[in-house]
């Protein structure tokens, strides 16, 4: 048995065959052509032809994944342009032989020119050149992108899939992937993520051709790779997968069901979500809409704020996919444990109870205009709602709704569509719960933040391991505050909701049922675990 | 013929992208635009040759415009280098 280890991405098991991915290996032939001007058309319309499946790949991966990620189609789609390249193919055209052959000669010649340079980075340009070159005489040849050829599903072991891979594979045909290379946060990583399949990153292995048709076990609980273990190892592998699949299965009955109590008394389960490709897994566990959209990713890991149309084409992406369910979009919530270099913060002495979210979009509207320009001409494409974090005071949301109208009607000169949004708070400090009564005649519905309400509440930080017994999430003065908000929503004829980690708690869903609760948003994993939870109440 | 040196600030040097950026204002003028660079130029309407000049930060680099709209384009192009390398 061979052994491996890496990072897990999901918790679940694989049991199959093993398929090495390796990049399609077309072999392009040289032959001579009679009409080069006939052919050098050929050659022109499979460069067109390239570029508007980058154009395609560009903004499906925008949306997904961000401009970091996206901009790579869009410089390929730039290499394709340059003169001298298509010069370079077109001469051979005209010197009597095949468009394939042609890009081929081209792309090598380019690729070499790259290759040979003393920079890391350029030496990495020459895979864009063949990576474009490929693209094109596939097209030419009539071959379809690279996948994966089985007829059963597979455990697909690559060295790291390029986000053309990922999104094109066939995902009835996979049973979990393993790559060589990768973080957490790579292509593969977020695809296995939204399929609900086993993956395991940056396991650093060998890949070596005899792998191919062994059997292998994907263990996301122990973030195990094993290659033809003995036996009694397999057995037990197998016996925890069949638990695994038995549970899922248990809950995968649940879709498409109310989630009422056994005395009728109905509750909503959303979903919370960080990026536009979660949303995939929150429709799959069939969750009810989006109770928490975190905007922080688009701020997080670049050198520079994200502009109102990326993030117009994120919420947009989101919203089109919600269809008519509600989305509910969290405004930035940057600072405390969330650093960003750009912003340029300066660092503080207890950043918890500093500079941080509704605090910095206050004192630097350029900032949250932008973000709500981008929100409010997405809701054109779905039912939006927005909230804002960390607010104290009811002086604050007046200044908020003051920007808001602002921005609509700004908006509305432009002549952009709107739809009706509506605008919750985060209620997350003790003040904000406790002055509930007076911030429910502000805004349209609360959703409560359990986890900084639980921090502040009981003056507890929740990375502190000493603090552990301490933090505890069942506390009763976090309780009668999440109750006491609920009560003063209610009187007000607002919503409340809870969308931190006790929501999906679910020893406590009774509680937030009795308490009148509406709305419960958790991770996509868990909706279907608190919906069991709920019609098990009085069942 | 009019021209300029500029000092690359850009931790990246003139990498895919910004070449890719450059390319696009480049081409937008109807002026010839070279870039030189530790001997070497390349005509900036020419995304691989000017990706191959391997300019790093740091850098000086020579832009050099010639034809009918110079004036307006030296503007357009100075103005691109200082906001973006």
């Amino acid at each position: 048995m061979e052994k491996y280890t890496g990072k897990s991405v999901l918790r679940g098991i694989a049991i199959g065959r093993i398929y090495r991915y390796e990049k399609s290996d077309y072999q392009v032939v040289k032959t001579e052509i009679s009409d080069a001007e006939a052919e050098k058309e050929r050659l022109f319309n499979a460069v067109e032809t390239a570029k508007k499946q980058l154009t395609a790949l560009y903004e499906e991966a925008l949306a997904n994944v961000g401009e970091d990620h996206a901009m790579i189609f869009d410089v390929h789609k730039m290499l394709l342009e340059d003169e001298d390249y298509l010069d370079a193919a077109a001469s051979v055209v005209l010197e009597g032989y095949n468009a394939e052959y042609a890009v081929e000669t081209a792309g090598n010649q380019f690729a070499e020119l790259f290759a040979s340079m003393d920079d890391e980075y350029m030496k990495a340009r020459a895979a864009d050149i063949k990576d474009i070159s490929a693209r094109v005489i596939r097209i030419l040849a009539g071959i379809p992108e690279d996948g994966i050829q089985t007829d059963e599903p597979v455990i697909v072991v690559a060295d790291d899939l390029t986000p053309s891979e990922t999104v094109k594979m066939d995902k009835n045909k996979i049973l979990a992937f393993v790559t060589v290379r990768g973080s957490a946060n790579s292509h593969t990583a977020i695809l296995a993520r939204s399929m609900n399949l086993p993956a395991l990153v940056n396991t650093k292995m060998q890949l070596t051709d005899d792998i191919n048709g062994k059997i292998g076990v994907v263990d996301g609980f122990d973030g195990e790779f094993l290659i033809e273990p003995e036996q009694a190892i397999l057995d037990d592998k197998i016996l925890l997968k069949n638990q695994w699949v038995a549970d899922l299965e248990a809950l995968e009955q649940l879709k498409g069901k109310d989630n009422v109590t056994g005395d009728g008394r109905r509750i909503d389960v959303f979903a919370n979500i960080g990026k536009v490709n979660d949303v995939e897994a929150a429709l799959e566990a069939d969750a009810g809409g989006i109770g928490l959209f975190r905007s922080e990713f688009l701020y997080l890991g670049r050198d520079s704020f994200p502009t109102e149309e990326e993030q117009f084409a994120s919420y947009k992406a989101v919203l089109e996919k919600m269809g008519d369910k509600k989305v509910v979009i969290r405004t930035l919530d940057i600072g405390a444990d969330k650093k960003v270099d750009y912003f340029n913060l300066e660092a503080e002495e207890n950043p918890a109870l500093g500079f941080r979210a509704i605090r910095i979009c206050l004192d630097r509207p350029e900032i949250f205009i932008t973000q709500l320009r981008a929100i409010y001409r997405a809701s054109a494409y779905g039912r939006a709602a927005i909230m804002f974090p960390m607010v104290v005071s009811t002086a604050e949301v007046k200044r908020i709704k003051e920007i808001v109208e602002q921005v609509k009607a700004e908006l509305g000169v432009e002549g952009y569509p709107m739809k009706e949004v509506e605008l919750g708070i985060m209620i997350e400090t003790p003040a904000a719960a406790v002055i509930s009564d007076e911030l429910a005649k502000e805004v349209d519905f609360f959703s409560i933040g359990t986890n900084d309400l639980t921090q502040y509440t009981l003056a507890v930080d929740r990375q502190n391991q000493k603090l552990e017994s301490t933090c505890d999430t069942h506390h009763p003065a976090v309780l009668r505050l999440i109750e006491m908000t609920v009560q003063n929503a209610h009187k007000a004829g607002i919503w409340a909701g809870i969308c931190g980690e006790l929501a999906a708690d679910t020893l406590l869903t009774e509680t937030f049922v009795n308490m009148g609760v509406d709305e419960l948003s958790v991770s996509a994993s868990s909706v279907l675990k608190v919906r069991k939870a709920v019609r098990d109440i009085n069942a | 013929m009019k021209e300029f040196r500029y000092v690359i600030t850009d931790p990246v040097g003139i990498h895919a992208r910004p070449a890719g950026l450059l390319v696009k204002q480049a081409a937008a003028v109807k002026s010839k635009v070279t870039i030189s660079c530790n001997g070497k130029s390349a005509d900036a309407k020419k995304l691989i040759m000017l990706m191959s000049l391997g300019v790093k930060q740091g850098m000086e680099v020579t832009c050099q415009i010639e034809g009918e709209d110079e004036d307006t384009a030296f503007d357009t192009l100075h103005s691109f280098f200082t906001e973006n390398l």
